[in-house]
């Protein structure tokens, strides 16, 4: 583990919707080492939930034998990174899949990526046809405010 | 997740409570459509007090059945979601589409 890196977890599991809530709430775990808000958790929470249902839904087409990978890295000035891994179809256009309101899916809102755009900094989507997708951002959580410290 | 339907003056209410992903969205979606089916109702009244996670499934959920109630010719409303829930109603539009109530007692009465 890189010295710029203070703590680091890594879970793998299938690609089954039930294990959205459980990554959340791991994600929200290893956010809250973070002296941050609770709205601050909340992004983290939503942030994983979007990418990992992007990767459930369109990496694996809703087949619940795939694997996914979640990657979280607690970095110096209060920042972490995540990083949602699947080995599923791919994304032939990126620039398109991360349009406001583009779904390749009837009755889905397309608003995953509009999300994590919003809620952290730093996204980054790698992808390739029949190998599979890469979500990459970093949060970083803002000072709180110590007035009412004693 | 829990969901619990209600139906009073031709308006159905469903309280739902815990966190609205993609894995209780289907479900959700076939409970609420199976009770609109059943009748003619004039309203559809989504109480999310209970609700403390929602995400794009579950906006996909809201969105699906503000479109089917108003095909039929009824009208939606959200009672009682908390900030956090709020918050991501007005990021993705939907508050400029379903009327939010802080209350059932603010819901029109016709």
């Amino acid at each position: 583990m890189s010295s710029e890196i203070k703590n680091l977890i890594k879970i793998e599991f299938p690609s089954r919707p039930e294990n959205i809530s459980f990554a959340r709430t791991c994600a929200a775990a290893f956010a809250a080492q973070l002296d941050c808000t609770l709205e601050e958790i909340e992004e983290v929470k939503l942030v994983i939930s979007e990418a990992i249902s992007n990767s459930i839904i369109h990496g694996y087409d809703n087949q619940p034998d795939g694997v996914i990978i979640l990657e979280m890295k607690l970095l110096p000035e209060k920042k972490i990174e995540l990083m949602i891994e699947d080995y599923g179809c791919g994304i032939a256009d990126v620039n398109q899949a991360m349009e406001p309101r583009y779904s390749s899916i009837v009755n889905r809102m397309g608003l995953g990526f509009v999300f994590m755009k919003s809620f952290t900094e730093d996204l980054q989507v790698t992808s390739e046809v029949d190998r599979g997708t890469k979500v990459r951002m970093i949060k970083t959580f803002l000072p709180i405010s110590k007035e009412n410290d004693l | 997740m829990q969901i619990q339907l209600e139906v009073e003056n031709d308006i159905l209410m469903a309280r739902i409570i815990g966190e609205i992903d993609l894995a209780v969205a289907d479900g959700m979606k076939d409970l609420v459509d199976e009770r609109l089916k059943k009748g003619k109702f004039r309203g559809l009244v989504l109480d999310l007090g209970g609700v403390s996670f929602i995400d794009s499934s579950g906006l996909g959920f809201i969105l699906g059945r503000y479109n089917k109630i108003t095909s039929q010719g009824g009208k939606m409303y959200i009672v009682r979601p908390r900030p956090s829930i709020s918050r991501i109603l007005e990021m993705s539009g939907i508050k400029r589409l379903i009327p939010i109530y802080a209350s059932e007692n603010e819901l029109p009465k016709e």
